[in-house]
C-alpha cells in the first residue's frame, strides 16, 4: 500500500521496526503533496526543506538507539492559526500575510518534542471564521471527494489534506464546528476535545471561550494518538484544566454493552437532509447491534444555540482581532493620513468581508445600551444550555447526531448568503457553547458518493467515552480510503 | 454666590511586584526601550495572560488597610480601545466586580480627623509609552511599561477643597509606602490620578455637573488642576452659563485643562468578561494572613505620636511621612533614655539637613538609635554643648562609634568646673571694663558678648549655662 494511504498507527509500526525511515516517509509524503496539491490546494505554506532535515534527525536518533515517541517521524500538517516559530502563520488573512511568530504554540511544541515532522501550514477560513474555507485570503481549497465542492471549514485545509493523503493527520481548531464539519465533509475523523483539556497558548484567538485545538485523522485511533500528545495542563494557559494529559489510545475500550446513547430529537428536525438523517439513524442501529441502548432524548434550547454562538463568538472576536491595527506586525496600509486613518485603512484593506462582518456584529452586541440585551442574555442561554446538557448526560453516555445538515456543498454555493452558511453549523455550535467533547466520523455516503458525518457528543471531560464509542463504530463501519 | 466644590479622585498606582501582572517580564522602570517585553505583554497573536498572584495580594493589602471589603470572587474584564501604546487594543481591568469595595482613608483637616470614603480598588495593567524622536517623523512606542501592575483607587466625592484632596493624596501615598506595595516615584509617573470636580451653590443638597480631568501626574499638579477647575466652573456659573459634563485633559505646563470629549461622545469601552482568565478567588485564610501581616498604618502612627504630648501636629506629620525616619524615631524612644522631643528635633533638624545635603536615605547611614540617644543624653547631662554635639553627629552619622569615645577623642567635653570657670570669668570681666559698665548701665545684651568672650577663652569647652550664671553673679558684685 502507498504510504500516503496508511494511518499513523501503521506507519509507526514500520518506523519502529526500521522497515521504513522517516526520510523515506517524508520524501514520499511530499511527492504525494506535489501530485495532488494543484487540485486540492490545502496548504498555504509548505515546509519541505525543514521537514526533510527533521526526518533525517529522527532517523539519526533512532539509529543511535534513542527511544523515540510512537509518532516520531510521522508527517503532520498544522492549521495556519497555530503559531509556528519562524514559519509564517497567516490565519489565511492578508492581515498576517507576512507574519512570522517569534514563538511556537504549546501544542506545536509538544509535537516537535515528540519528533513529528511538520509538512506545512494548512488553509482555513480567515481567522477561522467560516464553514467552507472559501474565506481564505489566499486560495480556495477543494474537497478531495469532489473537487467542485467545498471541504467545509474553517479547518478545511486540514480535513482536505488528511482526506487527500497530503499528511497523515493534522491539527485543526474548533470554535463552532471547525474541526468536525470539515471532517464530516471530507470523510475523515475530527475530534474537538473538552474545552480546557488542550492548551490554547499559541492558537491565534477567534473566540477565546469557545476555541479548542484538536486532531483530524484517517482513523479514530490516530485521532486518539494525536490527542494524547497535545492534552495536558499548560501553565501558560490558565483556562487549561489540571491534569498531566491523557491516554485515550492506550485506554480504548470499544465495548458497547451497557452504554446508553441518546438521539436528541432537536438534531433531526427541519433542515436536516433525509440522506443524512437516515445514515445517522442507521449508525444508531449499528450501536444497538453492538449491545448499546439507544433512546430518544431532548436538549431544549438548541434552537437558541446559533444566535447565542454568533453573539458570544463575535463579541470575543471583535476584541481579539482589535490588535491587528498596523502598529506592531502584519499588514499596514500603504497610504494614510494620521493615526485614525491608518487604523481605518489597515483594517479595511487587511480583513476580508466575513471577518469584518463579525467584528461589526461583535462590536454592536458589546456596545453600551445593547450589552444586556445581547451579550448578557447570550451568557444566560449558555448557562441554561449547559444545564440542559448536564441533565441529558445524567442518563446517557453519549449523544448521536449528524455533524452537518447536509453533505459538502458546491464551491460558491453559499458564499453570498451568510445565513445559509451559518446554518451549516447548526449541529455543532451548541457543543462549543457547552464546552463538550465531540467527534465527527464517516458513517455513510449520499447518493453522489459524498461522505456523511456522524457526530458523537460526550459530557465534559468524558473524552475517553467519545473515543471508545467512535472506535466501536469505526470497527464495524470501516474507514474511508484516501481520495484522489 | 458662594459655590462649594465637590472633588472625587481616581488614583492609579503602579505596584512594585518583581514581575509584570500577566507575564514573567521584569517590572522595572528605566530600562532600555523595549527590552522588558515578551510575546505576552507585546500582544503577539495567540498569547494568553497568566495572573501574577502577588498583584492580588498587594491590592488586598491596600483594601484591608483602609477597611475595604474583599470580594472573594472577583473577575477581570476587557476595556477595549485603540491606541498605539496598547498592543492588544484592550486593557485587562476589572469592571463590575472589583477586588475591593468600600473602606475609607483618614485625613486631618485643621487638626480634625475626616474620613474620605473609597468606592472601590481594582487591579489592571498599565499601557506602554509613546516616544517622540527628532530623527524620526512619526511616533515611537516603548512597551516596557505594558503589563506593569496597577491598582486604581476610586474615592467617593467626599473632598471639598484642594487642600483636602492634597491631604488625601498624601495619605494614599503614605499607605502605599507603609504597605511596601509601590515605589511611589512621583516624577516617574508611578502614581497618577484623574480628578473629578463639580460645584454647587452653598447650602444646596444637589451636586453640580462634574468635569473629569485626566493626565494629572503629580500631587501638586492635582492641586493646580482642582484650583483651575474650581475657577473655571465658578466663572462659568457666575456668567450664568452651565458646566458641561465632559472629560478634560490637564496640561500641567500650561496650567490649564482642555476639553477632550463631552458626555455625548464619551468613549464606549465595550467592557466584557476576560475569557482568557479564570475568576479570582481569595480565601478566608489568605485574607487573614494578609490582615495579620499589616504594619502599623500611618494614621495610627500619627495618633500615637500626637498622644506622646510633646510633638506638634507638624512634627508628627513630618515623622510619619518618612517611614524610615518614623521607624528610627520609634527605635530611639523605645530605648527610653532621652525625651522623644529631643530625638524628633535632631531627626527633623540636623539629620534631615545632612540627608538632604547628601541626597541620601537614613537607611544608608551608619547612625544607630543607640548612638543618637547616647549623644542626646550627653547634652542633657551637660557633658557636651549643642555645638559640640553637631560635631559628634557628623562622626556617628557615618561610623558606628560610641559618642562618648568621639567626645573623648576630639576633646569636646564641656568644662563644668565652677571654680576654674569663676577665675576665667573674673579675668574676662577685668579685661572688658567697657562691657561691664554697659551692662551696669542697662545694656543687658552686653552679657552675650561677655559669654562669647568666656567661651572663646575656654576654647569652646566652657559650659555656657555655668558661664552665664557665674557672669551674672560676678557682675552683681561689681
Amino acid at each position: 500500500m502507498e504510504l500516503y494511504r496508511m494511518t499513523a498507527e501503521e506507519l509507526s509500526a514500520l518506523l519502529e521496526k526500521k522497515e521504513l525511515s522517516a526520510a523515506e516517509l517524508t520524501k514520499a509524503q511530499f511527492e504525494r503533496i506535489h501530485a495532488v496539491e494543484p487540485d486540492v490546494q490545502s496548504y498555504i505554506t509548505l515546509t519541505e526543506e525543514e521537514a526533510l532535515r527533521r526526518a533525517a534527525e529522527i532517523d539519526r536518533r533512532r539509529s543511535e538507539g534513542e527511544q523515540l515517541s510512537k509518532l516520531a517521524g510521522i508527517p503532520i500538517g498544522i492549521k495556519d492559526n497555530l503559531c509556528t516559530k519562524g514559519v509564517r502563520t497567516t490565519c489565511a488573512s492578508k492581515m498576517l500575510g507576512n507574519f512570522e511568530p517569534v514563538y511556537s504554540a504549546t501544542a506545536v511544541e509538544k509535537l516537535e518534542d515528540a519528533g513529528l515532522v511538520m509538512t506545512g501550514k494548512l488553509n482555513m477560513d480567515e481567522f477561522a471564521m467560516g464553514s467552507s474555507t472559501e474565506n481564505s485570503a489566499f486560495q480556495k481549497t477543494k474537497n478531495p471527494r469532489d473537487l467542485t465542492r467545498v471541504p467545509g471549514g474553517s479547518s478545511g485545509g486540514s480535513a482536505a489534506a488528511v482526506a487527500a493523503g497530503e499528511c497523515t493527520f493534522a491539527l485543526g481548531s474548533d470554535t463552532g464546528g471547525s474541526i468536525r464539519q470539515p471532517a464530516g465533509f471530507c470523510g475523515v475523523v475530527g475530534f474537538k476535545p473538552t474545552y480546557g483539556t488542550v492548551s490554547r497558548y499559541g492558537l491565534v484567538a477567534f473566540a477565546s471561550s469557545l476555541d479548542q485545538i484538536g486532531p483530524l485523522a484517517r482513523s479514530v485511533k490516530d485521532a486518539a494518538l494525536l490527542c494524547d500528545l497535545i492534552t495536558g495542563r499548560d501553565p501558560r494557559d490558565t483556562t487549561s484544566v489540571p491534569g498531566d494529559g491523557s491516554n485515550y489510545y492506550g485506554s480504548l475500550n470499544p465495548e458497547m454493552k451497557g452504554k446508553v446513547l441518546g438521539l436528541p430529537k432537536e438534531f433531526f428536525g427541519e433542515g436536516i437532509s433525509d440522506e443524512v438523517k437516515s445514515a445517522v439513524l442507521a449508525a444508531a442501529k449499528v450501536y444497538e447491534g453492538l449491545g448499546a441502548t439507544v433512546k430518544e432524548v431532548s436538549v431544549p434550547l438548541i434552537d437558541y444555540s446559533l444566535p447565542t454562538y454568533y453573539i458570544l463568538s463575535s463579541a470575543e472576536a471583535s476584541s481579539n482581532l482589535a490588535r491587528y491595527d498596523g502598529v506592531k506586525y502584519g499588514f499596514r496600509a500603504a497610504e494614510f493620513d494620521g493615526l485614525v486613518d491608518m487604523y481605518n485603512r489597515t483594517r479595511s484593506e487587511g480583513f476580508g468581508s466575513e471577518v469584518k462582518r463579525r467584528i461589526m456584529l461583535g462590536t454592536y452586541v458589546l456596545s453600551s445600551g445593547y450589552y444586556d440585551a445581547y451579550y448578557k442574555r447570550a451568557q444566560k442561554v449558555q448557562r441554561l444550555l449547559r444545564q440542559s446538557f448536564d441533565e441529558v448526560f445524567a442518563g446517557c453516555d453519549a449523544l448521536i447526531t449528524p455533524t452537518s445538515p447536509t453533505t459538502a456543498f458546491k464551491l460558491g454555493e453559499k458564499l453570498s448568503d451568510s445565513m445559509q452558511m451559518y446554518l451549516t453549523d447548526i449541529c455543532t455550535v451548541s457543543i462549543n457553547i457547552a464546552g463538550l467533547p465531540a467527534m465527527s466520523l464517516p458513517c455513510g455516503r449520499d447518493k453522489e458518493g459524498l461522505p456523511i458525518g456522524l457526530q458523537l457528543i460526550g459530557n465534559r471531560f468524558c473524552d475517553q467515552t467519545i473515543f471508545d464509542v467512535g472506535a466501536a463504530f469505526e470497527a464495524e463501519f470501516g474507514r474511508l480510503d484516501v481520495a484522489l | 454666590m458662594n459655590y462649594i466644590p465637590t472633588i472625587g479622585l481616581e488614583v492609579h498606582a503602579e505596584l512594585s511586584t518583581k514581575t509584570k501582572i500577566y507575564c514573567g517580564c521584569e517590572n522595572k522602570f528605566g530600562a532600555e526601550v523595549n527590552t522588558k517585553v515578551c510575546p505576552v505583554c507585546s500582544g503577539m497573536p495567540g498569547t494568553l495572560p497568566v495572573l501574577n498572584r502577588k498583584v492580588v495580594e498587594y491590592c488586598c493589602k491596600m483594601g484591608l488597610a483602609i477597611g475595604a471589603r474583599i470580594n472573594q470572587l472577583s473577575k477581570q474584564d476587557r476595556k477595549n480601545y485603540y491606541y498605539p501604546d496598547l498592543p492588544k487594543a484592550y486593557q485587562i481591568s476589572q469592571f463590575d466586580i472589583p477586588l475591593c469595595e468600600g473602606g475609607s482613608v483618614p485625613i486631618l483637616v485643621n487638626g480634625e480627623e475626616k474620613r474620605i470614603g473609597v468606592t472601590r480598588i481594582h487591579i489592571e495593567e498599565d499601557a506602554g509609552k509613546l516616544l517622540h524622536d527628532d530623527k524620526f517623523s512619526g511616533s515611537l512606542v516603548d512597551y516596557n511599561r505594558c503589563g506593569v501592575p496597577l491598582i486604581e483607587i476610586v474615592s467617593e466625592p467626599d473632598m471639598h477643597s484642594s487642600e483636602e484632596a492634597k491631604e488625601y493624596l498624601e495619605a494614599i501615598k503614605r499607605l502605599l509606602q507603609y504597605l511596601d506595595i509601590s515605589d511611589c516615584r512621583m516624577q516617574e509617573g508611578s502614581i497618577r490620578c484623574d480628578v473629578n470636580v463639580s460645584l454647587a451653590p452653598e447650602g444646596s443638597d444637589a451636586l453640580g455637573t462634574r468635569a473629569e480631568m485626566k493626565n494629572v501626574n503629580s500631587f501638586s499638579g492635582a492641586v493646580r488642576a482642582i484650583e483651575y477647575e474650581i475657577r473655571r466652573q465658578t466663572e462659568l456659573l457666575e456668567r450664568g452659563e452651565t458646566v458641561v459634563q465632559e472629560t478634560r485633559r490637564w496640561d500641567d505646563m500650561a496650567g490649564q485643562s482642555f476639553s477632550m470629549r463631552s458626555k455625548e461622545d464619551a468613549q464606549d469601552y465595550r467592557y466584557f468578561p476576560e475569557p482568557d482568565l479564570a475568576v479570582i478567588e481569595v480565601s478566608d485564610e489568605e485574607i487573614a494572613r494578609i490582615r495579620g501581616a499589616l504594619p502599623e498604618l500611618p494614621h495610627d502612627r500619627f495618633m500615637r505620636y500626637r498622644a506622646l504630648g510633646e510633638l506638634t501636629d507638624y512634627e508628627c506629620g513630618m515623622l510619619v511621612g518618612n517611614l524610615a525616619m518614623a521607624e528610627f524615631f520609634d527605635r530611639c524612644t523605645a530605648l527610653e533614655r532621652v525625651k522623644p522631643k529631643a530625638v524628633c528635633n535632631w531627626l527633623l533638624g540636623d539629620i534631615s539637613r545632612i540627608l538632604n545635603e547628601r541626597g541620601s536615605e537614613l537607611s544608608d547611614a551608619a547612625l544607630t538609635p543607640e548612638n543618637l540617644c547616647a549623644m542626646i543624653a550627653l547634652i542633657e547631662k551637660g557633658t557636651i554643648s549643642n555645638t559640640a554635639a553637631k560635631t559628634v553627629l557628623e562622626v556617628i552619622f557615618d561610623e558606628d562609634r560610641a559618642p562618648e569615645a568621639v567626645v573623648e577623642e576630639k576633646g569636646l567635653a564641656q568644662n563644668n568646673d565652677e571654680g576654674a570657670m569663676r577665675t576665667l570669668v573674673c579675668e574676662i570681666l577685668d579685661a572688658n571694663e567697657k562691657s561691664v559698665s554697659d551692662y551696669k548701665g542697662g545694656k543687658t545684651n552686653a552679657l552675650g558678648f561677655l559669654v562669647g568672650q568666656c567661651m572663646r577663652a575656654s576654647k569652646g569647652k566652657g559650659n555656657p549655662q555655668i558661664i552665664s550664671k557665674l557672669l551674672t553673679e560676678e557682675l552683681s558684685k561689681r
